[in-house]
């Protein structure tokens, strides 16, 4: 039938993303078919198993605390609004958003967001530290069955010494943002949608 | 050497006994190459121009900057290609102001990498989109093939309206006669030749019922096929590979050459078929149970096409239904076989109605009136020169190179991933393989460490 299908969540939508997300009209719209195009089961939210359908994501050793970043605690679905939010961590940061008014909140794209982000990604119990625990599991499903549990653990207790600050044997956000190279990394992502920092 | 200039002055003679001999070759290189250059421009330009000939040299000099261009965005859009461990380094060194020699061990931005990655796949992949129908850019009066189609005006709802009422009122029914008598006399006939005894004449007779009712099917659809490349048409003892997008792949070919297909028999009205389609000429039909015994399967494709009177068998190696915007990995099994390889890329203009069947969403009968109540079915069919297996290359490597030609002339994306992605989940081992490569990155470092 030639009529609006099921447009007016999308249509309401719109408006409020644009002003909280300054995401073009242009983006919405293909996030949203994009969306659309994974939700299989047609009710408006995405749950892991769409997530996982993807194989490019599937093959990917960190793919599940990737889809775990979408679902806020303790949740199995994701609407619209969670998705885009999540993505819109990934915008590159616009030279003209650095003049705006210091007073508003900080930006999803901003730099330290994007950092957030990827501290989160190690945070398994999102207690906001990394702890040795956490680390040797992340660090597990990135090398697969590859490297033995003794030199993992080193590699582990090596990155904690480095980073660790106040002693206490696991890694704050601050002390993340504070390690190494993370302070000035630039990760390039082709040319349609991301640039990490 | 003493020089003698009428008219000259001592002074201007000091001065010209004061030229380089070198510039005196300048000049004469200079007058030279200045007349060269003069003929040249009035031979190739501007007496042509006078007499209105042209030497072509403008066309030569377009067409290889165009090539010149391709070749550079091909190469923009396909980007570099990079390993794991590159764009890992790539990663950790804009971050660090030092020079490494040697890589460190693990870094916490290494999960920027596989972050990324994940991301860059979430928001678009190249697999699950060729699970559904290409989207159009322009409109068709189909609202199947519209996805956000709104309420635009009177003008255009009352052209869709008198769109339905053609194809539905006067296309519909015509095609679905077609259809019932190209069937009806495929299984009538071929019943009857079933009856004759084995020879040219039984041949010569199959061949011309098959391609008889194949073209009322065409007709039924009102499928418009341009063959190219005929020369190439697939001989006895040979298999014929092409792209999968629908069933009615099948058919568009059977309908310019004679082929023994291959498949799994069905109950029903599909049975009744290919029962009496295999009375007239031997078809390679399997049972339910002997499907999965692949030995059995090869055996009898090779029985097959060492006989060489009997026609070149037809097989679809992708195993599903894509939809026409790319080759998925092609099943190494009809590959195997050794005989000649006859590449065929089959593709279709979406414009008039897309003949991609997507299996999950509609079942044959449904997808069968769809195809019958669009415009039409427009294709290209292209007969690739045959191949063979090379010294040294394997099944898969054979497979990839036929794919990548097929891929090439129809225009379509060449892709590695299985076409079976469909339903099934991706097999755990390119996880490991990810995983293997960089656990190799890490200890490898510390392999060097302990050397050094």
């Amino acid at each position: 039938m030639p009529w609006l299908n099921g447009t007016r969540s999308q249509q309401s939508l719109s408006l409020n993303t644009v002003c909280f997300f300054a995401v073009s009209h242009s983006q919405i719209t293909r996030l949203y078919s994009r969306f659309t195009s994974l939700d299989k089961g047609e009710n408006g939210t995405l749950s892991r198993e769409d997530f996982q359908r993807i194989p490019e994501l599937a093959i990917n050793p960190l793919g599940d605390r990737i889809i775990n970043a979408f679902f806020p605690e303790g949740e199995d679905q994701v609407n619209f609004r969670g998705f885009m939010r999540t993505l819109a961590h990934f915008r590159p940061i616009e030279d003209n958003e650095k003049n705006k008014d210091p007073t508003a909140s900080e930006p999803l794209n901003s730099r330290t967001n994007k950092l957030l982000f990827a501290f989160q990604l190690y945070d398994l119990d999102r207690d906001d530290k990394i702890s040795r625990d956490e680390l040797l599991q992340v660090l597990r499903m990135m090398v697969g069955v590859n490297i033995s549990d003794e030199q993992l653990g080193s590699i582990a207790d090596r990155t904690i010494q480095e980073a660790d600050q106040n002693g206490d044997n696991s890694i704050s956000f601050n002390e993340f943002i504070k390690v190494g190279n993370l302070q000035h990394i630039y990760v390039w992502a082709g040319d349609h949608y991301l640039i990490l920092t | 050497i003493s020089f003698r200039c009428m008219g000259c002055s001592t002074e201007e003679m000091g001065l010209f006994l004061d030229f380089n001999p070198f510039d005196n070759l300048l000049c004469i290189l200079l007058g030279i190459s200045f007349t060269v250059w003069f003929t040249l421009l009035l031979v190739f330009i501007i007496v042509p121009a006078i007499f209105g000939v042209s030497f072509g040299i403008r066309q030569l000099y377009m067409k290889t900057l165009l090539k010149i261009f391709e070749w550079a965005t091909h190469r923009i859009e396909r980007g570099e290609p990079t390993s794991l461990e590159e764009e890992i380094k790539e990663i950790r060194r804009s971050g660090s102001n030092r020079d490494l020699d040697h890589a460190s061990e693990f870094e916490m931005s290494d999960i920027f990498y596989f972050c990324r990655q994940g991301v860059e796949s979430i928001m678009d992949d190249e697999v699950t989109k060729r699970f559904s129908a290409e989207e159009l850019e322009s409109w068709n009066l189909l609202t199947r093939s519209n996805y956000n189609f709104q309420h635009i005006s009177l003008r255009l709802t009352v052209l869709w309206g008198l769109g339905v009422v053609i194809r539905y009122g006067f296309l519909l029914p015509l095609r679905v006669t077609l259809a019932f008598t190209g069937v009806g006399l495929l299984v009538v006939l071929t019943s009857i030749i079933g009856f004759l005894p084995n020879g040219r004449m039984k041949n010569f007779l199959s061949e011309q019922v098959h391609l008889m009712c194949y073209r009322i099917c065409v007709r039924a659809l009102t499928a418009i096929i341009t063959y190219h490349d005929s020369e190439n048409k697939p001989k006895n003892g040979g298999i014929c590979v092409a792209n999968h997008t629908s069933p009615i792949d099948v058919i568009i070919l059977a309908s310019d050459g004679c082929y023994a297909m291959v498949g799994q028999i069905h109950g029903g009205l599909m049975g009744v078929i290919q029962k009496s389609m295999v009375k007239a000429c031997p078809h390679i039909w399997f049972e339910r149970s002997e499907v999965k015994d692949r030995h059995l399967v090869a055996k009898r494709l090779s029985d097959h096409v060492e006989d060489k009177t009997k026609l070149p068998i037809l097989i679809f190696p992708e195993g599903t239904c894509i939809n026409n915007t790319s080759v998925m990995m092609f099943k190494k099994g009809s590959f195997e076989i050794g005989s000649t390889v006859y590449p065929v890329a089959i593709k279709y203009d979406p414009r008039f109605g897309d003949a991609f069947w997507n299996s999950s969403q509609f079942g044959m009968v449904n997808y069968l009136l769809r195809m019958m109540s669009s415009w039409a079915i427009v294709c290209s069919v292209w007969y690739l020169p045959p191949m063979t297996r090379e010294e040294g290359e394997d099944a898969v490597q054979f497979a990839n190179r036929v794919k990548a030609a097929i891929a090439r002339q129809g225009g379509l994306v060449d892709l590695l991933w299985d076409g079976g992605l469909k339903r099934g989940k991706v097999k755990d081992t390119f996880k490991e393989e990810q995983q293997k490569l960089y656990s190799k990155m890490l200890v490898g470092t510390q392999e060097d460490r302990s050397r050094s």
